[in-house]
C-alpha cells in the first residue's frame, strides 16, 4: 500500500525559515550590519560589484548579508535586481587618465610622471594571522599626507608617443551590450571585455595563470596598474552637454607584451587591458593578460589551441552565474529522464545476456 | 510633433500588449486564421490592427519601414513617439508596412543560413480579410486552411520556397489579422478544390 | 540629476544610474519582466514559430532564479502570460515537485494569475521533462524549459560549428552517433531528449523529456521552448512534422516501464519507480501526477492504492 506524499509547498517554507535563522547566528552576537560589510569588507563589496555589474555598495553590502557571505550568491542577487532596473541612457567613457589614483604601479618603468603610489596594499605584509585582530581589532591611525595633485597620465601613452606600441582600433560610437543582446561569435573586443570584466575572477585567474605557464604564453609586461576614482559623465540630450553625475572606483591594468611582428604587423609591442569595478587587482591583471590571449588573431598570431585563445571557450564559460546555476540544477529532481536509462540500461543488458545465452547454446 | 502622434497608444501597456501579443502569436502559429486585436489607433491610413502590432513588438531595436501611402509624416511621428522605433529604409527594417502594391519584397531582408531569422516581417494593410482565398498547407495547419492572399500566389509561393529563409507576413483590416509565415505552402484555389 | 524626459534608447556602457527605491513585488512589472523585454521575447517566439525546429537567440535576461532551473522557460511563459490565463506548472510531471511549485509562486506574486493542477484547465502549461498524458487542445500553450537546446551539442562543443551544420543541413554527425549506439548496443542508446527532425528540415531537441512523449510532439497546442543560459528560443506551431530520427531497420520506439501504474492502474501513461522498502522493493506510479488523480477520482485503482487495500 502506498499513499503518494505531497509536500512540496510546505517543505520550500520550512526550508526557508530554516535559512533565515541560519543567516543570522547565534542571536546572542550582535547582528552584522550593511554598513560593517561595506565598510569592513570593502574586497568582497568589490568582487560582488564587479561580478554582479552593477556600481552599488550599499547593495552589494547588502547581497553579501543575505548570502551569508557567498559572494557568488550574492552576485546572483545582484544580476537579478540589476536586470529590473530602468535605464536612463549611457555614460560619456570614464576617463582613466583623470583619475584621482589611490594607488598606481608601474612594472616597467622605475619612475614616471606622478611617481608610483604604493597605495593599500597587502602586497608587502607578511602573511601572519594577526591575533590582535581577534582581540579588538583597534588599529593606530595611518599617517597623514596630502594629495600630491598631480595628474598622472597613463605609462602606456610614453610607448604610444615613440610609436612603439600597436594602434588600437577605434571601436563603435556606442558599443554593444552584453546584457541586451545575445552573445555572437567572433565577438568584438567591447563585447569581450565585458564579459571578462564580469567574469567569474577564479575563471579568468584561472585562464591568465594559463598563459603564464605556457599556454599561449605572451610575456605580459604591467606597464600599469591604477587604483581610484573617475567621474561619470552623462549627456543630458536637453542641456546638450555632459555633467556629472558621480563617481565610481575602477581598477585599470594596461599590460604591454612582447611582439616580435607578424605577417601583417611590424615589430612592436602589443597591449592587454584590464578594468574593473572597485579595488580589484587581481581581477583586472587577470583580465589584462585574457585580452591579450584572445587578441591572436587580429594580431596574426598563431592559433596555439590553448584554452585562453578560444573565443567561445573562454566567454562561454566565464559567466559564474550561469555556470553555477546549470551546475547546480543537476540536483533538481531528473526521475523521468533517469527512468528512461534505468529502463534502456535493463533492455540493452537484456538483450546482451540474450545474444550470449543463444551464443552459448550454438557453441 | 502634431498632437495626433500623443493619442493612440495602449493605455495599459502590460495588460493591452500581452492580450495583442496572444492575438499575433495565434495567426503566425495558425496560418489563415484570423483573429481580432485592439488597443492602437495610429493616424490614417494606418489600421487600429497594424497600430496595435506595432504598440505591441516595435520599440528602439527594431527597424521600422513605411512604403508607400503609409510613409506620412503623422504616421511616422506617431512610430516615433509611441515606439521610439527607428525609421529606416526598406533593406533594414524589420517591420514592413504599406499596402501591397507598394511593398517590394525584393528589397528585404530574408535572413541568412545561419540566422533565418534575421528577416523582415510585412505587415500588409488590405482593405478587407478573407477566410477565402488561397489554399494553405504546413505548420500550424492540420489538414488545409484557406485565406484571402493579395496579388499572386506565385510570390507567396517563391518566399516559401526560400525556406528556412525568407519573409513572414501580417495581414491587417481595421481590427483584424491574420499571417502567412514563410513556412506555408499556398496553391492557388480552384473551382475543384472548393 | 535634472528631470526630462531621457533617451532610453543607448545601450549600456560602462556604468549606469538608476533610482533604487522601493523594490517591493508589487514595483515589478506584470509578469515581471519589463515591456521592452518582452517585446525582445515576443518577436523571437514569432520568428521561432515561423521557422519551425530553428533556435532563434535571444537577449536571455537575469531571473531570480537560478540558469538551469527554468529561467527560459519563465522568460517564455512571462510572455506570452495575459491576466486571463490559467497557468499549470510540472516537473517530472508533477505539480508538487519543489521547483514547480516554487515557479508556480512567482507567477502567483508577479502576474497574479490564476492557477491550476488540472491539465485541462489550464491555459498556459510550462513543464520541464514531461508532456501531460491527456493530449492538449487548440486553446492550450505548452512552454518546456530546456537546459542544452543544440541537439549537436554532446556531438559538437562548438556553438560556431554546430550552428554551420544547422545552415548547411549537415546531420551526418547525428546519425553516425545513432548509428555506433545501434552497432555497439544493438539499439539507439538514447532515452531522453532524442532528437527530432521538424517538417523535414532542421534536427531539434525536444528538451530531455522521456522518448516516450516524443508521439506527443505534433499536437494541437502551441509549443514553445525556452533556454534562458543559452540564450535560445524555438517553437512547434499546431500539427507540425516532428520525426524521431532513425533507421529503416532500426525503427523509433517510444518506451517505459513494463508495468502498470500502482496507485491507479493505467498501463498508457509514463511511470516514475519508486524504491519503497530496504529489501529495494520497487513500485511504480505515473510520473504525470494529475492523469494518476483523476483516475483515480474516476474509480480506477492500482493494486498498491490504499483503496485497493
Amino acid at each position: 500500500m502506498y499513499v503518494a506524499v505531497k509536500g512540496g509547498e510546505k517543505a520550500i517554507d520550512a526550508a526557508h525559515a530554516w535559512l533565515a535563522e541560519e543567516r543570522r547566528g547565534p542571536t546572542d552576537v550582535a547582528e552584522l550590519s550593511v554598513a560593517q560589510i561595506k565598510g569592513q569588507l570593502k574586497l568582497a563589496v568589490n568582487r560582488v560589484m564587479a561580478e554582479g555589474s552593477l556600481y552599488d555598495p550599499d547593495l552589494a553590502a547588502l547581497a553579501i548579508k543575505q548570502a551569508r557571505g557567498d559572494l557568488i550568491e550574492a552576485v546572483f542577487l545582484i544580476r537579478a535586481y540589476r536586470t529590473t532596473l530602468p535605464r536612463f541612457g549611457g555614460s560619456v567613457p570614464v576617463d582613466t587618465g583623470e583619475m584621482a589614483c589611490d594607488r598606481r604601479v608601474s612594472a616597467t618603468f622605475k619612475d614616471a610622471p606622478g611617481g608610483q603610489v604604493l597605495g593599500p596594499t597587502f602586497d608587502y605584509t607578511h602573511r601572519l594571522l594577526d591575533f590582535k585582530l581577534a582581540a579588538d581589532g583597534e588599529v593606530p591611525d595611518a599617517p597623514e599626507g596630502t594629495s600630491d595633485g598631480v595628474t598622472k597620465p597613463h605609462i602606456m601613452s610614453f610607448l604610444d608617443r615613440e610609436d612603439l606600441v600597436q594602434k588600437e582600433p577605434e571601436g563603435p560610437e556606442v558599443p554593444p551590450d552584453l546584457t541586451r543582446a545575445p552573445l555572437e561569435l567572433p565577438a568584438t573586443r567591447a563585447l569581450r571585455l565585458q564579459s571578462l570584466t564580469r567574469g567569474d575572477e577564479g575563471f579568468i585567474l584561472g585562464m591568465a595563470y594559463s598563459t603564464q605557464r605556457g599556454y599561449a604564453r605572451n610575456h605580459a609586461f604591467v606597464a600599469e596598474l591604477r587604483i581610484g576614482t573617475c567621474a561619470v559623465e552623462m549627456e543630458i540630450p536637453e542641456l546638450g552637454f555632459a555633467i556629472e553625475i558621480g563617481e565610481v572606483e575602477v581598477t585599470e591594468c594596461e599590460t604591454v607584451n612582447q611582439f616580435q611582428g607578424s605577417k601583417t604587423e611590424p615589430p612592436q609591442f602589443t597591449r592587454g587591458y584590464g578594468l574593473v569595478f572597485g579595488m580589484s587587482e587581481r581581477k583586472a591583471i587577470s583580465m589584462a593578460l585574457v585580452d591579450r590571449a584572445l587578441r591572436w588573431e587580429e594580431l596574426g598570431e598563431d592559433n596555439l589551441g590553448a584554452p585562453a585563445q578560444d573565443e567561445e571557450f573562454v566567454l562561454y564559460h566565464a559567466d559564474n552565474i550561469q555556470a553555477t546555476g546549470f551546475l547546480e540544477h543537476i540536483k533538481l529532481p531528473h526521475y523521468v529522464d533517469f527512468q528512461s536509462e534505468l529502463e534502456l540500461i535493463r533492455k540493452l543488458r537484456r538483450d546482451a545476456e540474450a545474444r550470449d545465452a543463444h551464443r552459448e547454446a550454438a557453441e | 510633433m502634431q498632437q495626433a502622434s500623443l493619442a493612440g497608444g495602449f493605455a495599459d501597456p502590460p495588460h493591452q500588449s500581452s492580450t495583442a501579443f496572444r492575438a499575433i502569436m495565434q495567426v503566425m502559429a495558425r496560418p489563415g486564421r484570423i483573429e481580432t486585436i485592439t488597443g492602437g489607433a495610429a493616424p490614417a491610413p494606418l489600421s487600429g490592427a497594424a497600430s496595435s502590432v506595432l504598440l505591441t513588438l516595435a520599440d528602439p531595436d527594431t527597424g521600422v519601414h513605411l512604403a508607400g501611402a503609409f510613409d506620412t509624416q503623422a504616421v511616422r511621428d506617431w512610430i516615433t513617439f509611441q515606439t521610439g522605433a527607428p525609421l529606416v529604409a526598406a533593406p533594414a527594417a524589420q517591420f514592413v508596412l504599406g499596402a501591397w502594391a507598394d511593398i517590394d519584397l525584393t528589397q528585404l531582408a530574408i535572413g541568412t543560413a545561419e540566422y533565418p531569422d534575421r528577416s523582415a516581417t510585412v505587415i500588409v494593410e488590405l482593405p478587407a480579410l478573407s477566410p477565402e482565398g488561397a489554399i494553405l498547407t504546413g505548420p500550424g495547419i492540420r489538414d488545409r486552411a484557406t485565406l484571402g492572399l493579395p496579388g499572386d500566389v506565385g510570390v507567396f509561393q517563391r518566399n516559401a520556397a526560400l525556406f528556412p529563409l525568407g519573409v513572414d507576413f501580417m495581414f491587417t483590416s481595421g481590427a483584424q489579422i491574420a499571417a502567412l509565415p514563410r513556412s506555408t505552402k499556398v496553391s492557388q484555389c480552384t473551382s475543384n478544390q472548393r | 540629476m535634472p528631470t526630462g524626459r531621457l533617451r532610453n534608447d543607448l545601450p549600456l556602457v560602462f556604468a549606469y544610474f538608476w533610482n533604487n527605491e522601493g523594490a517591493g513585488m508589487s514595483e515589478y512589472n506584470f509578469a515581471y519582466l519589463d515591456e521592452q523585454t518582452k517585446r525582445m521575447i515576443r518577436r523571437a517566439i514569432l520568428k521561432g514559430l515561423a521557422i519551425p525546429g530553428y533556435q532563434v537567440p535571444f537577449a536571455s535576461r537575469e531571473m531570480p532564479m537560478p540558469y538551469g532551473w527554468g529561467t527560459g522557460g519563465v522568460q517564455v511563459s512571462a510572455a506570452v502570460m495575459t491576466q486571463a490565463d490559467v497557468l499549470k506548472v510540472i516537473d517530472q510531471g508533477a505539480d508538487d515537485t519543489t521547483n514547480a511549485v516554487s515557479i508556480r509562486r512567482f507567477f502567483e506574486r508577479t502576474a497574479g494569475v490564476a492557477t491550476t493542477e488540472a491539465t485541462e484547465a489550464a491555459t498556459v502549461i510550462q513543464t520541464r521533462h514531461r508532456i501531460p498524458e491527456v493530449p492538449l487542445s487548440e486553446d492550450q500553450i505548452l512552454v518546456y524549459q530546456v537546459p542544452i537546446p543544440e541537439p549537436l551539442r554532446f556531438l559538437e562543443p562548438s556553438e560556431v560549428e554546430t550552428r554551420k551544420m544547422h545552415a548547411l543541413e549537415d546531420y551526418g554527425l547525428m546519425h553516425v552517433k545513432l548509428y555506433e549506439d545501434i552497432s555497439a548496443h544493438g539499439a539507439i542508446a538514447t532515452s531522453y531528449a532524442y532528437p527530432v527532425q521538424v517538417e523535414g528540415r532542421y534536427v531539434m531537441d525536444p528538451s530531455p523529456i522521456p522518448k516516450f512523449d516524443n508521439p506527443k510532439l505534433g499536437m494541437a497546442a502551441i509549443q514553445l521552448f525556452g533556454a534562458g543560459r543559452e540564450q535560445r528560443i524555438y517553437a512547434l506551431p499546431p500539427y507540425t512534422q516532428v520525426v524521431s530520427l532513425d533507421f529503416e531497420d532500426h525503427p523509433f520506439e517510444p518506451s517505459k516501464a513494463d508495468h502498470p501504474c500502482g496507485l491507479c492502474g493505467a498501463t498508457d501513461s509514463y511511470l516514475d519507480e519508486l524504491i519503497v522498502d530496504d529489501a529495494g522493493g520497487r513500485m511504480f506510479m505515473c510520473s504525470d501526477t494529475d492523469y494518476c488523480q483523476a483516475r483515480r477520482a474516476a474509480g480506477h485503482v492500482g493494486a498498491l492504492a490504499e483503496d485497493a487495500a
